[in-house]
């Protein structure tokens, strides 16, 4: 079925003339006006009229050879990047009404590769969360469910839980994610797919709104290793809007995809192994790693010894930026205004009551950390053991080529748990936040389902700018892992 | 060290996010909670550790002196909450 | 110099320190590639990235770099070849990003030095702090509306450099001395046009009050202040303030005031209760910015000459004296339309003409002398009629104001008036004669002995000459008939 293809299937069944870009579009928005209302990926659906005009332009490109990478694929587009004449909310009542005049870097070279977009997905308000459950417009659903329990809703993982949910359900061929600290990774792990943060820097971050800058990073979220390189290729590449944008040359990096990994190094750290790793996680990166080593590889023990910081660095520098970069949200040349009779009173309803308790909450921290008397005890303090575990990475790739972990501590947890306290959300990033400290690519692959049926994810850490190394491995992983399974709320289930 | 109302306050006040008293102490609690988590990092050594600043792979990039922008006040105004003819407005502030 | 506020107490000596923010020449922002142009229609000249819209992000500009590095290098400062940009956090209308973007702890240029004249030709050295770049705010409009205030983009964002003086300066007039020399600096650099009306420069003053010997007290810095005038006297009525204050046994707040020219007084504009916190960090938008040496030197050796240099070769190469060449090099325009009138010619007799006649005569028709009605090459031409002698000192005089009048070139003044000067000793001689013959009586006069005649001789034939006789040969001929 239609749905239910990786991006090369459809492209090839597309170039074959199998099924037509229009076919492709009607099925995807058929499937969303199914399920979409379920499972809240979408915030934003784009008129039928518009996708299938775009799928109509994609036909006559395969017709007269013109077909490019992404030509007519059905993507989903995190509601964070800003889309020209298309409402662009962060999840947030601040934007609820924001139709940016502009687009995104990231979205407009998928534009000029051929994409065809189908709408924007849900997130946790400003990419701030783990579970989906801060969005402005409701929690998205996981439509994964535990065996035997359809009752309990699960959570997605977050922020990029819309995106994940739309592509594990069959509501995109793909979907753009970003990730700060384990925004594209973590939901792709407890939805059963694929996910890849590119290194820092890969990927422009200019048209995106900002989360915490030095740490934003766009990716791919599929299903399939060699989709996420196919998508990558289109979304990367210098952008001269961004300072923080890296002028090397964009790989082909799905060919990366199948290369041997024999003979490559994967360390595996031994700070990973936290006290309290559930035992099926354990488990679960045990098997990958007898998997690589199957594959040729060698294993290799490592030590990170200060990324066990890394979550706690992240939960200072990430609120300090976000503080920053949320001040912008003013009530006075865009967004949601809460009128007042004095500027002062204008800026703090407007905030009070545009923003999310989460947001608020980050904001308020990042606003602690940066202020006078603290700046020296969080937040500098902070930013000297970010060089520290950047410098553990460095260490490690001296010995190692890649780094296998698992993605996230847990599979996908129910609605409501993990609420209380911020701390116990904060935890579901520990394995990811690190390599977003470092700024290297990390991607999240599925390789197998716990006991009760969920998903489960392991990660592949690579060196700076070496996502194709990080590919080759993780297509190793998917080979070895034959993850072939699909949640129990699909586009092709029964409905 | 442990956060304090009024300190709250005056973080909420920078931040300009309007809190009524007994959403302060909630946001206080939280934060008290995560900041004591986050003191873990005092046990870290970072003697002689420089502050890890921008990407520390490339250095900024500089444009040329060229006019690329602006003259699009339409686009500039067209989402705002409030205008007068060509500018935004505010209530009056008075200095 | 010594500038001192007797107190009931005693003596008080004042201890000032300047931040100056002067706007940077670009054609385009510092982050973004809108104009800077000045006066544009409101909210034109702006762009998302000015206005601070989601997901917008700086690229800085090469020239704004530039510039600093020059002003630097002028000031005889320390380039940094690694700086940064941080954020200053606080919430305004006239500020989209809720942040300004400026160098706080890292900035491009470090200590330098200005060296200001005082009256009487003293000169002191002010140390310069440092030199940073930072981003301009918007403008708010508060007298078009009654209840509201209008916001134009326009500036923000437009390139700043942000100059802080050490607290060296200890006289308003060292003051007004030192805002002089380094807007003099800045127009011969062509970094920033110095146009405190336009609001181009301005400056934060930071006064205080101290005993002879003591350490720096307490502090309060004068924001905004948009005229040299204005710095000076708000200078001299803080520092009495804080005398006062001390004297009566109180105690100076550390605070922002604002200088009313209007009712000559300062007062607080900010109180300590709303005391920013602007929560500084390095802006993760923007890398370390990192120059070359190589790069560095190649503006040096760009550089224009600056006013010292440019006033010692004047001395040294015309001749002129010290306080002359001062005046000349104030501004690089003078100093340019001397040059020209001077080069190859009487350097002394050019400062005379340029800094007498002409500059009285711009005074007079209320010209500049970018649109002098004398054009330099012109006042040059009429120096060399003096010179090779076609007409003298006081013909010359006519003939500028002729040329001020009516634009022609001396050439043709002197020709269509017949002002030549004549040298023909055959016609001079002539002239003595008949001046002799008509003062018979003056002639035995003088030569019984009434030597002071001889002026009046000079005079009568200069005056039958038309003023056109060379004063040379008629002193020659007359001492020559009159002793014979």
């Amino acid at each position: 079925m239609l749905t239910g293809l990786t991006l090369t299937e459809a492209r090839a069944g597309l170039a074959a003339r199998k099924f037509s870009a229009r076919d492709l579009a009607t099925a995807h928005m058929q499937a969303i006006a199914r399920l979409n209302p379920k499972l809240n990926a979408y915030i934003t659906v784009l008129p039928e009229k518009d996708v299938l005009a775009a799928a109509d332009a994609a036909d006559a490109r395969y017709a007269d050879g013109t077909a490019r990478p992404m030509e007519g694929l059905p993507i989903g587009v995190k509601d964070l990047f800003c889309t020209k004449g298309v409402k662009t909310t962060a999840a947030s009542k601040m934007l609820a009404d924001f139709v940016p005049p502009y687009e995104s870097s990231v979205t407009q070279r998928l534009l000029d590769a051929g994409s065809v977009f189908v709408g924007k997905t849900n997130l946790d308000e400003f990419a701030m969360g783990s579970a989906n459950i801060t969005s402005a417009f409701g929690s998205v659903l996981n439509p994964w469910q535990r065996k035997g329990d359809e009752a309990t809703a699960l959570v997605p993982g977050g922020s990029s839980g819309g995106s994940a949910a739309a592509v594990a359900a069959g509501l995109a061929l793909a979907a753009t994610g970003t990730d700060t600290g384990g925004s594209i990774r973590q939901p792709a792990a407890f939805c059963g797919i694929v996910g890849l943060k590119p290194t820092y820097g890969r990927c422009s971050r200019w048209g995106t709104i900002a989360f915490a800058s030095s740490l934003d990073q766009a990716g791919p979220m599929t299903r399939s290793v060699a989709d996420a390189g196919l998508m990558l290729e289109a979304m990367a590449g210098f952008d001269e809007k961004d300072s923080t944008s890296s002028n090397r040359p964009v790989p082909a990096f799905a060919q990366a995809v199948g290369k041997s990994v024999k003979g490559l190094r994967v360390g595996i750290p031994a700070e990973y192994r936290a006290p309290g790793l559930p035992a099926e996680i354990a488990a679960m990166w045990e098997q990958g790693i007898a998997w690589l080593r199957d594959a040729g590889c060698e294993i290799v023990d490592v030590s990170l010894p200060h990324t066990k910081y890394g979550l706690a660095t992240y939960y200072i520098i990430a609120p300090a930026e976000c503080s920053s970069n949320l001040a912008r949200y003013d009530g006075i040349r865009f967004g949601a205004r809460k009128d007042a009779p004095t500027l002062d009173g204008i800026y703090e309803r407007t905030r009070a009551e545009g923003f999310g308790e989460e947001v608020r909450n980050r904001i308020l921290m990042g606003t602690y950390v940066l202020s006078a008397g603290y700046y020296d005890a969080y937040y500098l303090k902070a930013q000297k053991v970010r060089t520290l575990i950047k410098r553990d990475f460095v260490q490690a790739f001296e010995q190692v080529d890649v780094l296998l972990t698992p993605t996230a501590p847990s599979a996908a947890f129910a609605q409501g748990e993990n609420m209380d306290d911020p701390v116990q959300m904060y935890l579901n990033d520990i394995f990811t936040v690190p390599a977003s400290m470092a700024g290297v690519p990390a991607l999240s692959v599925p390789v197998g389902l716990d006991a009760k049926g969920l998903p489960l994810g392991l990660q592949i850490i690579g060196r700076h700018f070496d996502e194709e190394t990080v590919l080759s491995v993780g297509g190793a992983l998917e080979d070895a892992a034959g993850f072939a399974h699909t949640p129990t709320l699909h586009a092709e289930a029964g409905a | 060290m442990s956060l304090d109302l009024a300190t709250t306050r005056r973080i909420a006040k920078l931040a300009r996010i309007g809190l009524e008293d007994a959403e302060l102490e909630s946001v206080r609690q939280k934060l008290d909670g995560i900041l004591g988590w986050v003191d873990q990092l005092s046990e870290v050594d970072v003697e002689g550790v420089p502050p890890m600043v921008g990407t520390e792979m490339e250095a900024l990039r500089q444009r040329e002196d060229v006019v690329t922008d602006g003259n699009c006040r339409e686009a500039v105004l067209s989402c705002a909450p409030e205008t007068s003819g060509p500018f935004y407005t505010v209530p009056k502030v008075v200095e | 110099m010594s500038y001192v506020i007797e107190g009931k107490t005693g003596n008080w000596e004042i201890v000032v320190g300047l931040e100056v923010h002067a706007q940077i020449i670009s054609q385009s922002k510092l982050f973004s590639g809108a104009s800077t142009k000045f006066g544009g229609e409101p909210n034109t000249q702006v762009s998302l990235v000015d206005a601070a819209f989601p997901g917008m992000l700086p690229v800085i500009n090469r020239e704004c770099v530039a510039q600093a590095v020059r002003t630097g290098l002028g000031l005889n400062a320390r380039i940094n070849l690694e700086s940064r940009f941080d954020r200053k956090n606080y919430f305004y209308a006239d500020l989209p990003q809720g942040y300004q973007i400026s160098q706080f702890a890292h900035p491009i240029v470090g200590e330098g030095t200005i060296e200001i004249e005082l009256a009487g030709g003293e000169t002191r050295q002010i140390g310069i702090t440092r030199l940073h770049m930072e981003q301009d705010a918007g403008k708010l409009l508060h007298d078009q509306d009654p209840t509201r205030s209008f916001v134009d983009l326009n500036r923000a964002g437009v390139a700043l450099m942000e100059i802080v003086s050490e607290p060296d300066i200890r006289a308003p007039e060292e003051a007004g001395a030192y805002l002089r020399k380094l807007r003099q600096i800045l127009r011969y650099l062509g970094t920033c046009d110095g146009n405190m009306e336009e609001g181009s420069m301005r400056a934060d003053v930071n006064v205080s009050v101290r005993k002879a010997g003591e350490p720096f007290r307490t502090r309060c810095e004068i924001k905004n202040v948009n005229s040299i005038r204005f710095v000076m006297q708000a200078i001299e009525v803080e520092a009495a303030r804080q005398v006062e204050i001390w004297e009566n046994g109180g105690e100076v707040d550390q605070e922002t005031r604002l200088f009313d020219p209007g009712r000559g007084e300062t007062r607080t504009m900010r109180s300590k209760e709303d005391a920013h916190d602007y929560r500084y960090f390095p802006d993760p938008d923007l890398l370390p910015l990192v120059i070359e040496q190589a790069w560095v030197d190649g503006l040096k050796a760009a550089l224009p000459e600056l006013p010292d240099a440019k006033r010692a070769r004047f001395q040294k190469d015309y001749g002129i004296p010290f306080y002359d060449a001062g005046v000349l090099v104030a501004e690089q325009s003078v100093a340019d339309f001397f040059e020209t009138v001077a080069k190859g010619r009487d350097g002394k007799l050019a400062v005379t003409w340029v800094t007498g006649d002409l500059f009285a005569a711009l005074n007079r028709t209320g010209r500049t002398i970018e649109n002098s009605p004398v054009s330099a090459e012109a006042l040059g031409k009429m120096l060399d009629l003096i010179s090779d002698g076609t007409i003298n000192g006081k013909i010359a005089k006519d003939v500028f104001e002729d040329m001020v009048e009516t634009g022609e070139s001396p050439d043709a003044i002197v020709e269509k008036k017949g002002l030549k000067q004549v040298t023909d000793t055959g016609v001079i001689d002539a002239a003595v004669d008949a001046i002799m013959a008509k003062h018979a009586d003056k002639v035995e006069e003088f030569r019984s002995g009434k030597d002071k005649l001889f002026g009046f001789f000079v005079g009568q034939v200069m005056k039958e000459t038309k003023g056109k006789a060379n004063p040379a040969l008629v002193n020659e001929a007359l001492k020559a008939k009159l002793n014979g």
